[in-house]
């Protein structure tokens, strides 16, 4: 114990929970711990442009270190500019703690300068909040906050300290081992339904194994332990866009990713299949299709760590709730210590389907020499930097489509992309975090020009930190996946989805005193994906692509598993679409 | 491509399932801003509260009992109490519908503004239902009466003729039947 103000508190408090890195930026109501903080130098600061960088920095920091990613922001506007990032984390399941400055607790409700209700507005988007009105409360909410926000499901925590508590003193305590009153997330799944879970599996003649982000969340065991179970079952293996990496994209049991830009195979498969084990992934919209006919003729198995996504779209008939860690490392031991095998008659015809539907080459896409393919430009860019030690984050749309699809990811935590909220600006913020946590490594934002325009202002601060990170644009002109879906919905009608007077990106990395890059043929693609990574300042690489590529394969609104469609499809897609489908997009 | 009537991406409503009505029972912590996170979850996911009542029950452990009664099919109730549980300052959520034998009562206060033999008949009515008299004038009765909804809803349907001014409710409370406690 010892006294120390508020503000001393919070700087106490990052330190003793092992935090180096914060990302913020300062204004009236956080003046007192921004003053704290340039009195230490335990953590260090990182300025950014605008509150949602610093959210979005944090959740790259986060999610390629596995650590808390830490935010300091000042109240009201400072507080509003970080909900998207925080509504963002709690769609990801991304550990974060982000203090927020208030108006001293005297003013609070009295419409103070700079004042909002951070707590009432941030309900609904973090974990948990705290508003800290004692100075007293403050190791204890600092230390919880932590806590909350690394067990169990991970999510965005805030807590809305007030100017006067920053100023105030009191005792500070260190973080000790302490049980939090009533919130105990359940890890460790219940043995009874483990081991119903192996009898289903070695039973199973059509299994497939549907993983997602929870496998990543889980830590690096979670990945090795669903390898290894993968090879003791020779299941086939299929990810959401959340899961990429944990299972190796190398490994001939890997389908590719599922969804509505999943490929053939793996999409057939979980219709066809008999048993579906979800491990860590939360049957999402985007990954269902049509529900009514989502996987008809199978069992479900789903482990998750929130038991709220067990049964919440599908039907789940053994929900095991827990830390896909613990279940599957319990899952392999059990595997084999009771001497269980696959049906392997069953398996070789259900493999041997499944090459058949591989064969179809569902990624297929016709390349050419003049004009670079946004396909051709990931898969160079996957084939110059996949013996680096290489970090991907991407913004939203066709591009992080592409991809998912285009870039082989062997290791988790190597892809960080914001996939239930669909935050545009996410990628070049992110990348900022992900290359302060590993300033040694390739850190690539596979962007699109549209999207990465939403936090541009970020590449000031990659180049203040020297952060040499690279922001690969897929330059389309369109906001793509907008101008694919009015290509297919809306009868080609293009509602606002070009870019007209878009900036030169060249001329806009120099300003940044950054280095910029254009290419506008294929053939000289290469050489100049090559000076990007050999440059060591952060780079904006200008990629013109076909404006005209849309993503597939693709499961259209309204439709199921098994009614994709096809780059070279024969349907052709304005008929794909019913009226019912294009009300949902 | 298979020409099945597409519906959309998102799950359509169930349409065949039945609707139930459960009573639930949420142990949280008496802090600031819990009901606000209860509130804001039914509200944020178009749950339906029919009644909700919440007050500390156990002071000094901070804890406030909630009593919910909702609707909905048997999986977004499932849902309910999933969500529920997973919120940080609640402790338990029990379903005092399908747990066992529950008792579930309710309070109202009730106006009456009446005289002669308005006044008369309000009383004999009272009495019936075990009403009590909490206040009176010369021209009026305020009765407090304690029972299930239903009898309650009876006894506000008698008095309307007799001359009812309003009513006041608390909502319902339950907890389960025999020796055990949540």
């Amino acid at each position: 114990m010892s006294e120390m103000t508020g503000a001393e508190m919070v700087m106490a408090a990052l330190a003793d929970q092992g935090v180096e890195h914060v990302f913020g930026y300062p204004g009236g109501a956080v003046l007192p711990i921004y003053d704290a903080l340039f009195q230490q130098d335990k953590v260090q600061h990182i300025l950014v442009r605008h509150e949602q960088g610093a959210v979005h920095a944090a959740e790259g920091y986060a999610r390629s270190t596995g650590k808390v990613g830490t935010v300091l922001v000042t109240s009201g506007p400072g507080a509003t500019n970080a909900v998207t990032g925080l509504t963002d984390a709690l769609c990801d399941s991304v550990p974060l703690v982000v203090i927020t400055g208030q108006v001293p607790t005297h003013l609070i409700g009295n419409d103070a300068f700079q004042e909002c209700d951070t707590v009432g507005i941030t309900r609904p988007c973090t974990k948990y909040n705290y508003l800290v009105k004692s100075v007293g409360d403050l190791p204890r909410v600092l230390h919880e906050a932590f806590h909350i926000a690394a067990s169990g499901r991970p999510g965005p925590v805030v807590v809305d300290i007030p100017k006067d508590v920053q100023f105030a003193t009191g005792n500070y305590f260190k973080p000790k081992e302490f049980q939090h009153k009533g919130y105990r997330p359940k890890l460790k799944g219940d043995p009874d339904k483990i081991r119903r879970a192996v009898e289903m599996m070695a039973a199973a003649k059509r299994p497939v194994f549907y993983t997602g982000g929870g496998v990543v969340n889980s830590g690096r065991a979670a990945s090795e332990s669903l390898r290894e179970l993968a090879k003791l079952t020779g299941f086939p293996v299929t990810s959401t866009l959340m899961g990429l990496g944990a299972f190796p994209a190398a490994d001939p049991q890997w389908l590719g990713m599922l969804g509505m830009h999943g490929t053939w195979e793996a999409n057939w498969a979980m219709h066809d299949c008999d048993l579906m084990i979800a491990v860590g992934s939360r049957f999402d919209d985007r990954i269902t299709g049509r529900l009514d006919a989502f996987s008809p003729g199978s069992k479900k198995i789903h482990i998750d760590i929130d038991p709220s996504s067990i049964n919440k779209n599908v039907k789940i008939d053994l929900g095991i709730v827990g830390d896909c860690g613990h279940v599957l490392d319990n899952m392999v031991r059990l595997w084999r210590s009771g001497g269980h095998k696959a049906d392997n008659k069953a398996l070789e015809a259900w493999w041997a389907q499944i090459k058949k539907w591989r064969a179809k080459n569902s990624l297929a896409y016709r390349n050419s020499n003049e004009i670079i393919k946004p396909q051709y430009a990931i898969q160079r860019l996957y084939e110059l930097t996949k013996d680096r030690d290489t970090y991907i984050t991407t913004e939203v749309g066709q591009h992080q489509m592409w991809a998912a699809q285009f870039y082989q990811f062997q290791q988790p935590t190597r892809w960080m992309t914001s996939g239930g909220l669909g935050t545009m600006g996410y990628g070049l913020p992110a990348s900022v975090g992900v290359q302060l946590a590993h300033p040694k490594s390739l850190v690539v934002d596979i962007a699109g020009e549209a999207s990465v325009l939403m936090t541009m202002q970020e590449m000031s601060t990659a180049v203040q930190y020297d952060l040499p990170i690279k922001i690969f644009v897929i330059d389309n002109q369109y906001m793509g996946m907008v101008r694919q879906w009015q290509e297919l919905l809306h009868g080609g009608r293009y509602s606002h989805s070009y870019t007209e007077a878009l900036p030169d990106f060249v001329k806009l990395a120099e300003a940044y005193h950054a280095h910029g890059i254009r290419c506008e043929h294929p053939g000289e693609l290469d050489e100049k994906i090559r000076e990007m990574i050999e440059v060591k300042r952060p780079v904006i690489f200008d990629c013109v692509v076909d404006p005209a590529e849309n993503c597939f394969p693709m499961i259209p609104s309204g439709r199921a598993h098994n009614e994709m469609l096809l780059g070279d499809a024969t349907t052709r897609v304005e008929d794909a679409v019913t009226d019912e489908g294009k009300v949902m997009v | 491509m298979s020409s099945k009537p597409a519906t959309t991406h998102y799950p359509a409503a169930p349409t065949s399932e039945r609707v139930e009505s459960r009573t639930l029972c949420v142990l949280v912590d008496n802090e600031p801003g819990v009901l606000a996170r209860v509130i804001g979850l039914f509200a944020g996911r178009g749950y339906n509260i029919d009644s909700l009542t919440v007050s500390e029950t156990e002071h000094e452990k901070h804890l406030s009992r909630i009593t919910i009664v909702t609707r909905g099919t048997p999986m977004v109730l499932e849902q309910i109490k999933n969500q529920l549980d997973r919120l940080v300052p609640v402790h338990r959520v029990i379903d005092l519908t399908t747990a066992g034998p529950a008792i579930a009562r309710e309070l109202a206060m009730v106006k009456v503004r009446g005289t002669g033999d308005h006044r008369m008949e309000a009383l004999r009515m009272a009495d019936a239902f075990r009403a009590r008299v909490i206040d009176a004038t010369t021209e009026s009765f305020v009765f407090e009466i304690t029972g299930a909804s239903d009898k309650i809803e009876s006894f506000i349907n008698l008095m309307l003729p007799v001359g009812l001014v309003e009513v006041s409710r608390t909502g319902i409370v339950a907890i389960a039947r025999g020796p055990e406690g949540m």
